[in-house]
């Protein structure tokens, strides 16, 4: 009962009313930029970062927490109405919920989206407080070659199980590591990877990288793919209050997808496709209106998803808060927030900084509350959002792209940078390589690489500490059945069926 | 993806895969020339500071190979990426555009490069208003200067535009200092 106290202790830290009006600045903003394809919770966090030099930590991470929830919110209302699902967690809600927008049911569609997130985000809220002290207790027996072993399980699970092929994921990890490693290596004072520029020194920022893969190289692909033919708004219809009929086929839906969702978005592996998937195919199976589904659209299918969705999102924050482990591009920014006020996220966290972590849970809580009110009753406002033409909207990205980056150090370099950067993003969004891990190898490979020294030192150089204990083991196990697991099992597959066939694009 | 196509055509290099396998090769001997680059003090003989970079080059070539294997292989795009040719008009206006303000942010100012970019991907995009795009690009640019970039307390750095406007709102709060 000693979470109930830190979380009541945390409420009086979140009903500032400073940080209440952070918390509604944080909400609104995630949901407008959830709502406006192109932009994400992890870009939008990037350009703010430069905040975090102006305010206290409570202030910034209540306002980035808001826009991390505030852009589920948002996000699910375009799948419904526009089909483009802005991001991978709301593909599912696009299935069904578009489906229903069409049949004149999008009212219906937004209010179980929006509900169930809220019903949802505040069990995975919950779920953070009440875990996070299980966890950290667990964590505090961690040495530094049980946190390297954990890494490498989580950069496997982000990039090689996750996604559509574990070559481009790792791939894209690996780039993210050589990000990370340019400039001074702190343990040695050595450059690294500057290709002798002074400007490298400092390393590449995490705002240009994030802006140069999901800003720029994101207009770069839009602009290219202008003969691909376009989304329609589905004007909104139905009412926004749901029948009993409704409520009645969404609440167990909205309960299985927490309880999927946020186990799985707690584990070091994070994501939220998995879980939305699967709270999907699980409606499926167990709804009484099968035939709705792919038809007319069955709103199971939303309110499912559309909680595993939420309830991960706030699964993410357990690694994050208690083990220093981003699972997601916006984790991975978030934790660099951490780093520019030399805060170091892991065990302590909660006994250093436990007014900062238990004010955020707060906030969390807070802002659940205020999204469900900012999308339904005012749910016009963002539809209206949706209307903003193609060309002034990228154009406008680029606009505060230039800001974000270019302001940091004034230097033309850091925009040669930017765009090199979204040069290469382009080409992996137009050939199918994730971003995400690129942002998350350069966060968590250079605090893969301390503790992998760290562990190096204290055994002497001697490499065993990462297989005789057992912990690192087990971790470092799990790692590798992620990796091979899949192919063994698509190998022993294969055989069964005697079919010589190969199938070409499994890279 | 259908198994009987799969016998039917054998499957044929792709190119623009190739080039990727082979362009992140060349990275992989960029980080390996790098690397060899870092000097490494006798102290750090054990895990110093290039321990990670040559596991990563490694990573890479590993990861290099096995792309050029699947683009012989056919390659992995998705059909439908394949069948939407691409824009390079649309493209081509945007580099224009970012290449215009990576060259004009130092002599004219942030606002007035971020104009000039904002019109030329507005019409990249398929805007045909240019002059109402200058219009919203300055108003843009201008509250992302001022609101933006003053609240985050990022000095962006001001060209003619910006100074003309300092110099009014300094006159401005003067006057009514008295």
């Amino acid at each position: 009962m000693e979470t109930l106290g830190h979380l009541a202790h945390g409420f009086s830290v979140a009903f500032t009313p400073v940080n209440l009006l952070w918390c509604l600045l944080g909400t609104t903003l995630g949901t407008a930029i959830g709502v406006l394809p192109g932009l994400g919770p992890a870009l939008t966090i990037a350009l703010l970062l430069p905040i975090t030099y102006q305010v206290a930590p409570e202030a910034s991470f209540i306002l980035f927490a808001g826009i991390y929830y505030g852009a589920m919110y948002g996000g699910s209302t375009t799948s419904i109405l526009l089909n483009t699902p802005g991001e991978s967690a709301t593909i599912v809600t696009a299935l069904e919920g578009n489906r229903m927008a069409r049949s004149g049911r999008g009212g219906a569609a937004l209010a179980t989206s929006a509900i169930g997130s809220f019903v949802a985000g505040t069990i995975g809220t919950m779920g953070v407080a009440f875990l996070a002290p299980v966890v950290v207790k667990f964590a505090l027996a961690f040495g530094p070659a049980e946190y390297f072993s954990l890494m490498v399980l989580a950069f496997i699970t982000v990039s090689a199980v996750l996604g559509s092929s574990s070559v481009r994921g790792l791939t894209s990890l690996f780039a993210g590591f050589v990000i990370g490693m340019i400039g001074v290596d702190l343990q040695t004072g050595q450059p690294r990877f500057t290709f002798g520029m002074s400007e490298l020194l400092d390393g590449v920022d995490v705002i240009i990288a994030a802006v140069g893969l999901f800003a720029v190289g994101e207009t770069l692909y839009m602009a290219s793919r202008r003969y691909a033919g376009k989304d329609e708004i589905v004007p909104l219809k139905g009412s926004l209050y749901m029948t009993k009929v409704e409520w009645g086929r969404s609440w167990k839906p909205w309960l299985r997808g927490a309880a999927i969702g946020f186990p799985i978005g707690a584990m070091p592996a994070g994501g939220a496709e998995i879980p939305t998937f699967l709270s999907y195919a699980i409606e499926k199976k167990l709804s009484k209106h099968k035939e709705e589904f792919g038809t007319v659209g069955a709103i199971e299918g939303v309110a499912g998803p559309e909680a595993a969705n939420n309830a991960s999102a706030a699964g993410v924050l357990v690694p994050m808060l208690t083990l220093g482990l981003p699972t997601s591009a916006t984790a991975a920014i978030m934790l660099s927030a951490f780093q520019s006020y030399g805060i170091n996220p892991g065990p302590l966290l909660l006994t250093t900084q436990g007014d900062l972590v238990w004010g955020l849970i707060a906030s969390l809580f807070i802002a659940n509350v205020i999204l469900v009110i900012l999308n339904l009753p005012l749910i016009g406002l963002w539809v209206r959002l949706l209307k903003i033409p193609a060309p002034q909207l990228y154009a406008g990205i680029l606009v505060f792209a230039t800001v974000g980056t270019y302001g940091i150090s004034q230097s033309p370099i850091d925009l040669v940078i930017l765009y090199l950067l979204g040069a290469a993003g382009f080409l992996m969004r137009r050939f199918d390589f994730p971003t995400a891990p690129v942002i998350i190898g350069m966060i968590l490979g250079p605090l893969a690489e301390t503790q992998f020294r760290r562990a190096m030192t204290i055994s002497n150089g001697d490499w065993s500490v990462f297989y005789t204990h057992k912990l690192s083991l087990t971790l470092l196990t799990l790692a590798f059945i992620g990796l091979a697991g899949p192919h063994i099992w698509a190998f022993i597959e294969h055989r069964r069926r005697r079919g010589p066939e190969h199938v070409p694009g499994d890279a | 993806m259908s198994t009987s196509d799969q016998q039917a055509a054998p499957p044929r290099l792709a190119v623009p895969e190739l080039l990727i396998g082979v362009g992140l090769l060349a990275c992989a001997g960029a980080v390996a020339w790098q690397t060899l680059a870092i000097p490494v003090s006798p102290l750090y003989s054990k895990v110093g500071p290039t321990v990670f970079p040559y596991l990563t080059m490694v990573g890479l070539v590993v990861l290099s190979l096995l792309l050029i294997l699947a683009a012989l292989r056919g390659g992995w795009q998705p059909e439908e990426e394949k069948e939407t040719p691409t824009d390079w008009k649309a493209m081509g206006f945007v580099v224009i555009g970012l290449l215009a303000n990576l060259l004009l942010i130092q002599p004219l100012g942030f606002t007035a490069a971020s104009i000039i970019m904002f019109v030329l991907v507005c019409y990249g995009f398929g805007s045909k208003r240019t002059l109402r795009d200058a219009v919203l690009g300055l108003i843009l640019a201008l509250a992302a200067y001022f609101g933006f970039a003053r609240a985050l307390g990022v000095n962006i750095g001001a060209g003619f535009i910006e100074n003309q406007l300092n110099t009014v709102i300094d006159a401005f709060i003067g006057m009514l200092r008295g």
